[in-house]
């Protein structure tokens, strides 16, 4: 599903440049769920962010179901986005003005659309079909994140993205979070691949990879 | 949601977030638009208005006048010299084609009297179909008759400001005054055209046989009769230039003029009167709507102001956007739809304020307006256009903004 070989990443600070990623080579089978960890600073949301086409490495290669990514153009990445790849964000994103329902319609717009149907289908699965209409800020966080893990399903994409998705959310709504992930990872077979601090959460995935210094310093099975 | 209808309904959404501030952006373009209508219709309104009292001088009238008088190589004034004669005006009657009417005029300054009034005045010989010739209407009375032609009768008839200064408001008809030596009796009164060029309001006319008794007439070198102007009337208008032609080469040879010599008469056709003031007000007018367009430049910009706060605002949106797979025309058609929102709006309620306000304007009696497709259409697409230019920038901006750096934004 992904494989990435020898991926470097170098921002210009001023005159210096930053090397964040120093060669990380990642492979990770279809259908696996992963956890990232590290410390701040380790390089391990750059790296989530090149796998979900929102950045181009430095140098290296990435191969998103066989295909190499790395070098395609903004609008190019924009298309693989909208078709393979779904975002969960520790600050949720959702577009405060519009409806739950709204929100998770705007997951299939650059896709091609789809009915509303699927949305609250959607939104059905996240358990909040009698929610569709409220916005965001009459939500509590962890209902907030599940409508973003609807907006991130509704297009069906083959692969998650879970940057710290229980980072702003109490511990119980965290779980809360954690489960229907690890749900829908079962039922649906997507891939699911989560940056994390909480080893609790971390223990829910099938493999554990860390990150120290912009390497992978270590990985382990759980 | 129908797929089309979601960029149009995030537009909307923009939009009613900031009412106040899409309300005072729409309202800048809604002045400049309104600005634009209102002045080019109060220009076109003038135009009709001035065409309409020049038509009403007879637009398909041709005046003939002497040229200047030459004293040795230095060229006087246009019609200075005793070119024209009555035997000019009887070959063109007879040998020009579509004439209808042909008037010649005399007019020489004459001492008038009337009760203690004495005063010198410019009086007009000519014949009966000058009334033709210049579309005039009698008040009271009757206009000099072909029997008062033939026999040389003592009558006049005089405009409406000179039955003003010499009669004080009493009517004049029936009345006598002293021309020079003669008793003048005033048998009508023309109706008043207004004050402009060649008003007729100023005129008193008497038969040209009847002025040819009163003062010697001067006679050229080939012994005709001068004459001060010819006017006439063509039966089509179309026919105008033709004729013009006609009459020059007709006088050219009547006055033995060779080949490389000025004409030493002037024809001016109504038509090309006509055509040389709209011309002007033309000018004028796009000069009005010029300047107003500088208030929906105004506007204009006003609209990339907001366009540029409003992607500030919504970075992070458009981050967000970008992850859901937005390509870069999906966020720049997005802002330039809502830019084109704003300005459509702002054309469309501009130009039903500036036809309001030009048709109040016109019934009110102010001024007479004109409002045609061609304005509206050209204020609604100018607008359309500025918000397309002044949206362009914000649009193009946003949609090139980093996914990643957008999504970090407050």
């Amino acid at each position: 599903m992904i494989r990435l070989q020898d991926i470097t990443k170098v921002y210009p600070m001023g005159k210096r440049e930053l090397q964040v990623l120093r060669g990380v080579n990642l492979y990770i089978e279809q259908g696996e769920l992963v956890a990232i960890m590290g410390p701040s600073g380790s390089g391990k949301t750059t790296v989530l962010n090149l796998i979900g086409c929102l950045d181009t490495p430095t140098s290296g290669n990435y191969y998103l179901e066989n295909r190499e990514v790395s070098r395609l153009s903004s609008d190019e990445l924009a298309l693989v986005r909208a078709q393979k790849i779904g975002f969960v964000f520790q600050t949720f994103n959702l577009l405060p003005r519009l409806s739950a329902l709204a929100n998770v319609e705007l997951g299939m717009r650059y896709s091609g659309g789809g009915e509303q149907n699927r949305a609250l289908e959607a939104l059905a699965k996240v358990g909040l079909s009698d929610r569709a209409n409220h916005r965001p800020t009459e939500l509590s966080s962890g209902e907030q994140q599940r409508v973003a893990i609807a907006r991130a399903l509704v297009k069906n994409p083959p692969l998650i993205l879970a940057d710290e998705p229980t980072g702003n959310l109490d511990s119980r709504s965290g779980e809360e979070i954690i489960s229907i992930l690890t749900c829908l990872h079962a039922e649906q077979g997507l891939t699911l691949l989560m940056v994390t601090h909480d080893p609790n959460i971390a223990h829910h995935c099938q493999r554990i990879i860390h990150f120290k210094d912009g390497q992978v310093v270590a990985e382990e099975r759980v | 949601m129908k797929k089309w209808l979601e960029p149009l309904s995030s537009a909307w959404v923009g939009v009613a977030t900031h009412k106040l501030r899409s309300f005072l952006t729409i309202l800048g373009i809604v002045i400049g638009v309104a600005a634009v209508i209102i002045l080019m219709s109060i220009g076109r309104g003038a135009e009709k208005d001035i065409i309409s009292r020049i038509e009403s001088l007879g637009s398909d009238t041709i005046f003939i006048s002497p040229g200047a008088m030459t004293f040795g190589g230095v060229r006087g004034a246009p019609g200075s010299a005793d070119t024209i004669t009555l035997e000019d005006a009887a070959a063109i009657s007879q040998q020009v084609p579509y004439i209808t009417a042909i008037a010649p005029t005399y007019s020489t300054s004459l001492q008038l009297v009337i009760g203690s009034q004495n005063m010198h005045a410019q009086v007009t010989g000519t014949t009966p179909e000058f009334q033709q010739v210049r579309n005039l209407d009698i008040t009271n009375g009757i206009f000099l008759s072909e029997y008062d032609y033939q026999r040389g009768a003592k009558v006049a008839v005089i405009g409406s400001n000179v039955k003003e200064t010499l009669f004080e408001g009493a009517d004049p008809v029936g009345q006598q005054l002293r021309m020079g030596n003669n008793i003048v009796r005033v048998i009508g009164v023309l109706e008043s055209k207004g004050a402009m060029m060649g008003s007729p309001d100023d005129i008193i006319l008497i038969p040209l046989t009847t002025l040819q008794q009163m003062v010697a007439q001067p006679r050229t070198s080939r012994g005709e009769r001068v004459i001060s102007t010819i006017a006439l009337t063509v039966s089509d208008r179309e026919q105008a230039s033709y004729v013009a032609d006609e009459i020059t080469s007709l006088l050219r040879s009547r006055h033995q003029l060779g080949p490389g010599v000025d004409d030493d008469f002037t024809i001016t056709s109504m038509e090309e009167v006509v055509s040389m003031v709209s011309e002007m007000i033309g000018t004028l007018t796009l000069f009005l709507g010029a300047i107003a367009a500088i208030s929906l430049l105004v506007g204009g910009i006003g609209v990339m102001n907001i366009m540029l706060v409003s992607m500030l605002e919504r970075t992070r949106e458009i981050g967000i956007r970008k992850a859901l797979g937005a390509r870069e025309r999906d966020i720049w058609g997005q802002f330039l739809i809502e830019a084109i929102f704003l300005t459509l709006t702002g054309g469309i309620v501009g130009v039903i304020v500036g036809w309001v306000v030009s048709s109040v304007v016109s019934t009110m009696g102010l001024m007479t307006t004109v409002i045609s497709a061609d304005i509206v259409i050209l204020a609604v697409s100018v607008s359309v256009g500025i918000g397309l230019f002044f949206g362009f920038y914000p649009a193009w901006n946003a949609s090139r903004l980093n996914p990643i750096e957008a999504l970090r934004s407050e």
